[in-house]
């Protein structure tokens, strides 16, 4: 019996910047979780990535990471997505020194 | 100070060279990341969470003022304005980009330093006594043969595909700061009859099987000792599994085969490596020694160390924990702690790096040093200017007296920067600095030593500390699990997990009442932590850390 598909995003580094990105729908790049495409199909899912991992002159190491829908957009589930898409706790550097209209 | 033959420039070099065309190689697509991830691997270079990461090898902890310069230098420019400084005696910078680190690792190869050998199946960086030429209990100083071993080790062809990393770690102490029985390799400085040797141990290490390492030979003699290391690396080469990876360490190799059988094993290797090398690493270890010649150590008056030690009693607190006894009369070794209350274990900023290279010139003959413990340490310093040093490092935020005591907490970086942690470390290490900082009672509570590590590959050293913390990810939710009993010295033990782990919220008071536990249990106050441990055993510890009776049940919020 089958579990209940948990909705995921596709997520990556950056080749050049190393910091995380997550697919869009129109299948750009973003480095904002909640612009990420939030994909309900295990089928676009596996395709999803497939598309993903093949654009290695981007991205470095896609992979499908749990999400949920949130009031702006998709939301991590796991605290390490969430550390993903916020950056460390100790600076206020990567993601979250941030302004969103990079 | 060793300073780089004309081969070793030329060789560093021509890696920077090389990486060089392989990262514009890899940025215009003829590489792909499979091809190219071993190659930045071997130059230092991960990928961690948010970031690219560059591992710089800092050998044996010895560093000048110009390099240290370089380093700030180059965190300014190509990184966040600081860097971080490992349990490995290396530095790490968190934010560098791609097409910007071969720049960086010119940078490097200005001062001499590199990113090699910091990564793959190789023999590491060698680690020593971080008080090495400068201790008082030192039979002599490790850093010649170190220096040695890092020279036949760098580029070795037969052990650049190892089963598995390789770590050694020397001490020329009976003091053990360098954790020699917790590395693949460990060695101690010892005599016999008058003669000079080592004592070699084999198979510690820490990780996900933790292991005190074993007596491989008890006495060594110097003359012998790089072909015993080939002869003991080539039997592991060959015995090694290479199957699996969390049984490829040596330590699971002695743990198999036996100490005894290894040990026929390579002692029937080493007449062999023995006749091959013939002398010409004799020669060289003599030139090498000649380099770290003693700096020309001045008599200078120790008088206005002790008057400002009786006028201060700041002064005379930060000296009782950050100063140890040299060898020699009227010196100190100054240990500079990276652990202010709340900061992050091992971070210095770029302004105070140039500020401990000045220091190193204006009062410490030059010598830089970072220890296994994330500080750094300026390992010659007339007395009569300790005042002056401990009056600059106040100035620039690094004057905490907590050198060994509980804030002095080695943290690795866990889950705010480490793709591999399964739970964060760092925020740990500031809670609970912070809170005995509030408490008042690290003084009163003495030598006492917090190790924490975000996951079980153990970079935090936590089954070596008194207190061990190990952070886990139990169904999503970050969770913390503590050893007792731990120790890293010549003592060794590997800590007790004491029982069911801690939620992210719960462990700060957790230690807390460990912490307040012995001091109402000891002895009196020349009875330390550890010490007091091994009379009573873990079960008041234990009672103190889940105080509530019946039912004991998972305290994680999910089991
Ligand atoms: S112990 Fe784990 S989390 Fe910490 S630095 Fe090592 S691999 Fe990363």
């Amino acid at each position: 019996m089958s579990r209940p598909f948990t909705p995921q995003v596709v997520t990556a580094n950056a080749l050049v910047a190393g910091d995380v990105v997550y697919l869009t729908p129109d299948g750009h790049w973003s480095r904002h979780h909640a612009e990420a495409e939030l994909i309900e199909d295990p089928d676009r899912a596996a395709a999803r990535l497939a598309e993903a991992a093949a654009q290695t002159g981007t991205v470095v190491g896609a992979y499908l990471a749990e999400a949920r829908p949130g009031p702006a957009g998709p939301m991590p589930v796991h605290f390490r997505e969430l550390f993903r898409a916020q950056g460390p706790s100790n600076y206020p550097h990567g993601k979250q020194a941030e302004t969103r209209d990079v | 100070m060793y300073d780089y033959t004309a081969f070793d420039a030329a060789f560093v070099r021509a890696r920077v060279a090389q990486f060089r065309a392989q990262v514009a190689r890899r940025l215009d697509g003829s590489l792909t990341e499979e091809e190219f991830k071993p190659l930045r691997l071997m130059n230092g270079l991960y990928l961690q969470l948010h970031a690219y990461m560059l591992r710089v090898a800092i050998p044996y902890g010895t560093l000048n003022p110009g390099q240290m310069r370089q380093l700030a230098m180059i965190a300014d420019r190509w990184d966040k304005g600081y860097g971080h400084f490992t349990t490995r005696q290396n530095v790490q910078f968190n934010w560098p980009r791609l097409h910007d680190v071969p720049d960086m690792l010119e940078a490097l190869a200005d001062v001499g330093m590199h990113a090699i050998q910091t990564s793959g199946n190789t023999i590491r960086n060698v680690t020593a006594d971080h008080f090495a030429g400068a201790a008082a209990d030192e039979i002599a100083d490790p850093r010649p043969v170190a220096e040695l071993i890092r020279q036949w080790s760098t580029d070795h062809p037969e052990f650049q595909f190892l089963p598995r990393k390789f770590k050694i770690a020397i001490t020329g102490s009976p003091n053990d700061r360098a954790v020699t029985r917790a590395h693949d390799i460990g060695l101690r400085m010892v005599t016999r009859d008058g003669a000079p040797g080592f004592e070699v141990i084999l198979g510690g290490g820490l990780g996900r099987t933790p292991m005190i390492g074993k007596v491989l030979r008890d006495f060594l003699p110097e003359a012998d000792l790089l072909p015993y290391l080939e002869a003991i690396l080539a039997t592991y080469n060959l015995l090694g599994r290479r199957d699996n990876k969390f049984k490829a360490r040596i330590k699971i190799t002695v743990h198999e085969h036996g100490i005894d059988a290894i040990r026929d094993l390579v002692e029937a290797e080493f007449p062999r490596r023995r006749a091959a090398f013939g002398g010409a690493d004799r020669d060289w270890l003599a030139a090498i020694a000649a380099q770290f010649a003693p700096p020309a150590f001045r008599d200078a008056d120790p008088a206005p160390y002790h008057a400002a030690r009786d006028a201060d009693p700041v002064f005379r607190a930060w000296t009782d924990t950050n100063v140890a006894a040299h060898r020699h009369p009227g010196y100190g070794i100054v240990s500079i702690s990276l652990k202010a209350h709340g900061a992050t274990p091992g971070d210095a900023t770029a302004a105070q790096m140039r500020v401990m290279a000045d220091l190193a010139e204006r009062h410490g003959h030059g010598a830089l040093r970072i220890s296994h413990e994330q500080n750094v340490i300026l390992p010659h310093v007339p007395l009569a200017e300790i005042p002056a040093v401990h009056a600059a490092l106040r100035d620039a935020g690094l004057g905490t007296a907590n050198i060994g005591l509980a804030s002095d907490i080695i943290a690795c970086p866990g889950m705010d920067y480490c793709s591999l942690a399964t739970a964060r470390s760092i925020p740990v290490a500031q809670d609970i600095a912070q809170r005995l900082d509030a408490l008042g009672i690290e003084q009163a509570a003495g030598p006492l030593k917090i190790k924490i590590s975000g996951c079980i590959n153990a970079c935090g050293h936590h089954h070596v500390g008194h207190i061990g913390i190990l952070g886990l990810d139990r169904a999503g939710v970050e969770n913390y699990q503590v050893t007792l009993g731990g120790d890293g010295t010549e003592t060794a033990a590997i800590g007790t997990r004491a029982g069911p782990g801690f939620a992210a919220d719960e462990i700060v008071p957790a230690v807390e009442r460990l912490i307040l536990a012995y001091l109402e249990l000891r002895d009196g106050p020349d009875e330390t932590f550890l010490e007091a441990y091994r009379r009573l055993g873990a079960a008041p510890f234990k009672a103190a850390l889940y105080p509530e009776s019946e039912p004991r049940k998972d305290r994680s919020r999910a089991a």
